[in-house]
């Protein structure tokens, strides 16, 4: 049983837009039987935070492309992507890539 | 008193001159866009040392041991590609806009209308004469790219658009050349070094387009005018460091500036990826492709059009006018956002945004049915009421015609909906000049 676990999950390069515009949440996943991943993460984000249209945020179990994945400051690649297990006080950011200049 | 008259003789001969030289360079800007593009650049000669006036105007760098003489030589016989959007230096295609001047400083006012390319290389000249500019009033394509990126030594994207990043990191793939890359949006600012040092390409870490949906424009979403400048800043130094051999710490690193926030981020990057399609083991593509059909979206930064509605369900601003003028009874709902309303709005218009009408806010729809209810008492028919809705350019209004449709008859009896197509801008350029454009 994986006990409860606060995270700090970020967003940002417009990506905070789908979240009220909030950059970063502090957040406390509740207790569950397998380990927490970022599969699991990405399912809780989008019963719990995301506000409207899931589909610019999420594409089947992964972000869409154009989203990066950080876990503490590194891309998620170096990290596992989806099956990265998640730390407590883990920080997660999802970043939407700019194009503009 | 003299000293008054003699600044206005000295201000209307500044004027006269200014207008002069600004018709000059309308004139060679025409006589360029002309030239042909993609003559071959002059070799810059490898030299053994500066000369009296280089050590001169570089002095304070030159005692740096970092960079040194050794440094500043390379530096001298480096060649680099700017490719234009609006970071803080732009080279290619786009004439100059009013709305570039707050944050291309390269640009002012004088030469609104003038190339950019062109505008920017006079605008460097005056800085620096003893650099070569060489304008290319062009657009960037698969079939131009590869040929121009192949002459210069590093590459500088500073474009606004998602087909031009991925054509731009693919040529610098093929011709071997690395890429320092920056884009600004709000008041975030992102930048990496691609294909440098055996790091990753922009592919390797963007495989896939984004949905065109999902990408936002400067004009859409906005820009803070210092923040590419800042970004614009760390490029050019990026730059440097690659040219004159000191190297960038950049590759397989981004660096993220959130200036709200004030803060610099450094974020490690996953390494060159074995499967990618253009720099891997194995590569799939060895020629560039077509860009705008691969991203699913155009080559500039300007918004896209949406084509929801049929013809019948939209009308023309000319058409609005006539009804506006007859005083035809209808409601007017302006769906923009709140910050674009305080810039300017028509009068008798509603304001309800978009996200409230797509999130069927209960205040939003009572409101716009009192609204309506009112507007119904002046007259007496019992067809269905109509609506007219506009935005800025006529996309989210067609969004909102389609949810406002899609409403039961309770929540605002019976209406009939139709959108004002090319929105507010359309009617500032066609029916009233003094509407203020943004």
């Amino acid at each position: 049983m994986a006990a409860p676990m606060s995270l700090v999950v970020e967003f940002g390069g417009g990506a905070e837009l789908l979240f009220d515009g909030i950059k970063k949440h502090q957040v406390t996943l509740p207790c569950q039987p397998e380990p927490w991943d970022i599969r699991n993460l990405l399912k809780w984000i989008k019963q719990n935070l995301l506000k409207e249209r899931p589909e610019l945020f999420i594409q089947g179990d992964t972000v869409r492309p154009g989203i990066l994945v950080l876990i503490n400051d590194a891309d998620w690649e170096l990290m596992g992507e989806l099956d990265y297990k998640l730390q407590n006080q883990d920080n997660v950011v999802f970043i939407s890539t700019l194009h503009g200049g | 008193a003299m000293a008054l008259s003699e600044a206005a003789r000295l201000r209307a001969e500044i004027e006269r001159r200014e207008q002069e030289l600004s018709a000059l360079q309308g004139q060679l800007a025409s006589v360029l866009a002309k030239e042909e593009p993609g003559s071959e650049l002059p070799t810059l000669q490898a030299r053994a040392s500066l000369s009296l006036a280089e050590i001169l105007r570089y002095s304070r760098q030159l005692v740096l041991p970092e960079l040194g003489v050794r440094g500043q030589l390379r530096l001298s016989r480096c060649s680099v590609l700017v490719v234009e959007g609006g970071t803080a230096v732009p080279v290619m295609e786009k004439d100059v806009e009013m709305s570039n001047l707050h944050r291309q400083v390269l640009h002012g006012e004088a030469r609104e209308g003038l190339p950019k390319a062109l505008s920017a290389a006079a605008s460097l000249r005056q800085l620096n004469s003893a650099v070569q500019y060489v304008p290319y009033h062009l657009a960037l394509s698969p079939s131009t790219a590869l040929e121009l990126v192949r002459q210069y030594d590093v590459v500088a994207d500073c474009s606004d658009n998602v087909p031009t990043r991925y054509l731009v990191s693919d040529a610098c793939v093929l011709a071997g050349k690395p890429l320092v890359s920056a884009s600004a949006l709000r008041l975030e600012g992102q930048l990496v070094v691609y294909n440098y040092q055996g790091g990753p390409c922009y592919r390797c870490l963007f495989p896939k387009p984004p949905p065109p949906e999902t990408v936002t424009n400067c004009a859409d979403g906005g820009v803070l005018g210092v923040v590419p400048g800042i970004m614009g800043c760390i490029q050019a130094l990026e730059v440097l460091k690659i040219a004159s051999g000191i190297g960038s710490g950049f590759s397989q690193f981004m660096l993220m500036f959130d200036a709200l926030e004030g803060r610099f981020r450094n974020i490690k990057l996953r390494p060159k990826k074995s499967d990618c399609a253009i720099c891997g083991d194995s590569p799939t593509m060895t020629s560039l492709q077509d860009y705008e059909a691969f991203c699913g979206s155009s080559a500039t930064d300007k918004c896209r059009s949406l084509h929801l509605l049929t013809s019948k369900e939209r009308i023309s601003v000319e058409e609005y006018k006539k009804l506006w003028d007859e005083q035809v009874p209808h409601i007017l709902v302006d769906v923009r956002p709140q910050v674009e309303v305080d810039i300017c709005s028509l009068a008798h218009s509603v304001h309800v945004p978009l996200s409230k009408l797509e999130g069927q806010n209960e205040e939003c729809l009572k409101y716009l049915g009192k609204r309506i209810c009112k507007e119904k008492q002046r007259t007496s028919s019992k067809t269905a009421f109509p609506v007219y809705v506009i935005c800025k350019l006529g996309n989210d209004s067609q969004k909102a015609v389609r949810v406002l449709q899609e409403l039961p008859d309770k929540e605002l009896g019976s209406i009939v909906a139709k959108d004002i197509q090319g929105g507010l801008m359309a009617w500032a350029r066609k029916i009233d000049p003094s509407f203020p454009q943004y």
